[in-house]
């Protein structure tokens, strides 16, 4: 069972990682709309020809 | 396929008959139902952004076509300067949109943003209808953003450099950290403690007993001080105002459970539970995250209202005419405002007009200003332009004042928290009463149990459970409802709405659409098709809500028209003078009226005596007969009381079946009408979508506004109808009084579980670790329940609406 001196200190590791990922995430906005990104996906697949940019 | 349904292609507004304008797009033509509308289609289309009606799930707001360039003063420096932040020798400017109502119209207005030149960044965000647009001044202007927004038929506002979004923001970002702790925290405890649990049982090597309690001790430590720190600050806050609210049992049994955890890890004896305080501080705060997005959610209207104060004004001074910004205006000054603009202050006409109060008054139909009448700021002024002396600036209006007010209804404390508080103080004597008297008889039998008795006292009666049952029901039932486009605003609302047994309808805009429409048309001595195009004509050119019935009728040209407000319009048609309008206004051109007249009609007239009258009617909503069906086998009386004449009401009554209804009521008949009610032993709910319903909905039990009405109704009402629809109320109440019996169930679940446990704990038969499995368990049946409640109402789907995925994949 020794093994667990190594494994758990390792999870609290990744998990402190993956906490400081999360924090960056929050403070980088990424939580603050979470509903048109996933429009914006769908939308922007196919690139229309603009009046502003010729072709 | 289109959100619009069988509507115009753009705005879904129903296509008045006759009309034939189209826009083509991917090689079909599709019908719309005004120039406006078909303009902004095409500017959509050429821009190459037609995918926007394939992925919208809500309707285009109608364009208004700006006669007057309004956004060109905003590139004034002194105009600009208060409005605009700088970031890296970019200009950065925050926008409130209005009208914004779907996901593609962020997309359409961030799409056509991007590609002006200029733009560095645009970030348009749908769920607060806010956009931040970061450009290079050198390259375009503010006027520019403005406009090409304002051309797609939304309305921007500029709401300055900063505002209190970005305070939501930062509060709503720290609260997820919070979450993101306790949670992550919650988890790793909770592996741990399960491998403790079974070692309890089956036995485990003593050195890893220790270990594994020291890694919980190191988890929890961050959970309990970082994550957990709103409890005790709101405990200290709660204890300096000589109070003992909510947070303060809270404080008291998260603080000791850690405390004795703490300690009998490092004495290497006892319990710990550290896996109950991070659950718990974890389950807390997800209860207050959701609390907090709809908090934020209803406080952004209240905000929204003050912004329909224009910035800039047309100050007269030394005869000529010079816009400045609304901040430079004092009492006293003079300005002139343009057909369609908002006034900036509240003032007296020096010329008659017709004011569009509707945003403060709910009256949707605008008001007589003759000379010398007093006009708010905020209203629209729909009559003539118009010289105003100023009376009253800024924070002194009317407006500032309504919203004030509002403010202050908004941070009062519901009487349930209140009564929750009072319980809970209660409760929390008692067990620390209770916890202390079992500490002195157990010193006094045997001391070597005491502190383990009285532990397994605090944690097992910790009022977890109790102080987790009414909020976690309110708030499942609140996402549920938010889901369906039902925004609760206040937390005692739902209480309310389940004990309501009367429902009260304002007719105008509730229960109808609030758009005219041509009902009848009598002609006398000519062809209908020429009434009204001759009526169309006139027509055209007037800023009245009536006129909007004869909107997209093929029209004859008119010459000099003249608006005459409150009465009508004059104007050459064909080289022949007609005048549209009220009977006495057509009858000094037209001569005697005919007997047989309508009053309540509008009237065409020439010089050669009556032509024709229109009647106007109101469309009822779709749905509105069965929603009273529906309300009426919950077991709810339905009762209109409305403004409006008698005959318009009891037609609307008789067509939904509501069989009590009172006409012509003002505000103050409205209120001693909810007041008789409410004596009776009624309680009242009271659906309504303006201000001047305000008094009347604050004086219902419960309130109701809808989304479309006015900005404050919504601020004011206990419940918001997002959808501007009302099916979604039935559901309400239903989910309402299932909220009220699930919270019942939690308090009556959690009371036993005191009450069984409390003597069972202080005898001393307790372990602490059963305890606090007792207690975690207790506290997430009592979770469970209440999220039952959040699982039980799909959303309702939207006739002509389709299912939100299937849009894209249909279309493509």
């Amino acid at each position: 069972m020794s093994i667990l001196f190594v494994m758990i200190p390792l999870g609290l590791v990744l998990v402190g990682f993956a906490l400081w990922a999360f924090f960056w995430a929050v403070g980088d906005g990424q939580f603050d709309d979470l509903e048109s990104p996933g429009w914006s996906v769908v939308a922007d697949d196919k690139p229309a020809p603009t009046v502003e940019e010729p072709q | 396929m289109n959100a619009a349904g069988s509507g115009c292609f753009h705005c879904g507004e129903p296509i008045p008959s006759g009309v034939l304008t189209t826009v083509t797009l991917d090689g079909q033509s599709k019908p719309v139902c005004c120039i406006g509308c078909r303009a902004a289609a095409e500017m959509i289309r050429d821009a190459g952004l037609g995918d926007y009606y394939r992925f919208r799930t809500a309707a285009a707001p109608r364009p208004q076509l700006d006669a007057d360039d309004v956004w060109s003063t905003y590139d004034r420096p002194e105009v600009q300067a208060p409005l605009v932040g700088h970031e890296g020798g970019l200009q950065v400017v925050n926008l409130l949109i209005e009208g914004l109502r779907c996901s593609a119209c962020s997309w359409l207005i961030g799409e056509r943003l991007d590609r002006l030149a200029g733009i560095a960044r645009a970030n348009v965000n749908p769920a607060t209808a806010r956009a931040q647009v970061a450009f290079d001044a050198s390259r375009t202007s503010l006027a520019a953003v403005l406009r090409s927004i304002a051309a797609l038929g939304y309305r921007p506002h500029v709401l300055g450099a900063t505002d209190t979004l970005e305070v939501a923001t930062r509060e709503r970002r720290l609260a997820l950290k919070r979450l993101a702790v306790a949670g992550f925290g919650m988890m790793q405890v909770m592996m741990i403690a399960t491998a403790l649990y079974v070692g309890a049982v089956d036995g485990i090597d003593p050195v890893i007993r220790e270990y594994m309690r020291i890694i919980c001790l190191v988890v929890t430590t961050p959970v309990l001080f970082y994550s957990g720190r709103p409890f005790f600050a709101g405990a200290a806050a709660s204890l300096r105002a000589r109070h003992i609210g909510m947070d303060v049992p809270v404080s008291i049994g998260i603080g000791l459970a850690f405390v004795a955890s703490a300690w009998n890890t490092f004495l290497h004896r006892g319990e710990v539970y550290f896996d109950s305080v991070t659950m718990f501080i974890f389950l807390l705060l997800l209860g207050r995250y959701v609390e907090m997005l709809a908090r934020h959610r209803a406080g952004s209207t209240a905000e929204a209202l003050l912004r329909l104060v224009p910035a800039t004004a047309m100050r007269i001074a030394d005869g000529r005419r010079e816009r400045v910004p609304v901040a430079q205006l004092a009492a006293g000054d003079r300005i002139w405002v343009l057909v369609g603009e908002c006034f900036p202050a509240d003032g007296l006409a020096h010329s008659a007009t017709e004011a569009d109060e509707a945003l403060l008054t709910g009256e949707s139909l605008p008001v007589a200003k003759p000379v010398g009448a007093r006009v708010i700021a905020g209203a629209l002024n729909r009559g003539a332009p118009v010289e105003i002396e100023l009376t009253a600036v800024g924070q002194s209006t009317v407006l500032a004042g309504i919203v004030r007010l509002l403010e202050r209804a908004q941070t009062e404390r519901p009487r349930i928290a209140r009564l929750a508080d009072r319980a809970a103080a209660w409760f929390v004597s008692r067990v620390l009463l209770g916890a202390a008297v079992v500490a002195a008889v157990w010193l006094y039998i045997d001391p070597s149990r005491a502190f383990e008795a009285t532990l397994a006292v605090l944690v097992v009666t910790c009022p977890c459970a109790l102080s987790l049952a009414t909020p976690t029901a309110i708030t499942a039932a609140t996402a549920a409802l938010a889901r369906a486009g039902l925004l609760v605003t206040r937390p005692d609302a739902l209480e309310s709405l389940a004990q309501a047994d009367t429902v009260l309808f304002d007719k105008t805009g509730t229960l109808t659409l609030g758009h005219p429409q041509l009902e009848r048309v009598t002609t006398r001595g000519v062809p209908r098709e020429m009434a009204l195009a001759i009526a169309a004509a006139l027509e055209r050119g007037s800023e009245h809500p009536l006129s909007q019935a004869f909107d997209g009728i093929v029209a004859a040209p008119a010459e000099d028209p003249s608006i005459h407000p409150g009465q009508g319009v004059e104007g050459r048609v064909h080289g022949r003078r007609y005048r549209i309008g009220t009977p006495a206004f057509v009858a000094s051109l037209a001569g005697a009226p005919p007997a047989d007249l309508v009053e309540s009609a509008i009237h065409l007239g020439g010089d050669d005596g009556w032509l024709a009258s229109f009647e106007l009617g109101d469309t009822l909503r779709p749905q509105a007969a069965e929603l009273v069906r529906e309300l009426q086998s919950l077991g709810i009386t339905p009762l209109i009381a409305s403004g409006d004449h008698a005959a318009a009401v009891g037609a609307t009554a008789a067509q939904v079946g509501i069989t009590q209804w009172h006409a012509r009521l003002l505000p103050a008949d409205k209120l001693a009408l909810i007041g008789s009610l409410r004596e009776r032993g009624a309680r009242v709910l009271a659906v309504g979508d303006g201000i001047n319903d305000a008094p009347t909905l604050r004086a219902a039990s419960v309130s109701l506004a809808l989304g479309t009405g006015s900005a404050l109704a919504q601020a004011s009402a206990d419940l918001v109808a997002l959808r501007g629809d009302l099916t979604t109320l039935p559901t309400a109440v239903r989910l309402a009084r299932r909220t009220a019996t699930v919270i019942r169930q939690n308090l009556v679940w959690s009371a036993t579980y005191n009450v069984i446990a409390l003597p069972v704990a202080a005898l001393g038969l307790v372990p602490p670790w059963l305890a606090a499995v007792g207690m975690s368990i207790s506290s997430l049946l009592v979770v469970l329940n209440a999220l039952r409640l959040a699982r039980g109402t799909a959303p309702p789907r939207q006739p002509g609406r389709p299912p939100l995925l299937a849009t894209p994949l249909a279309a493509t």
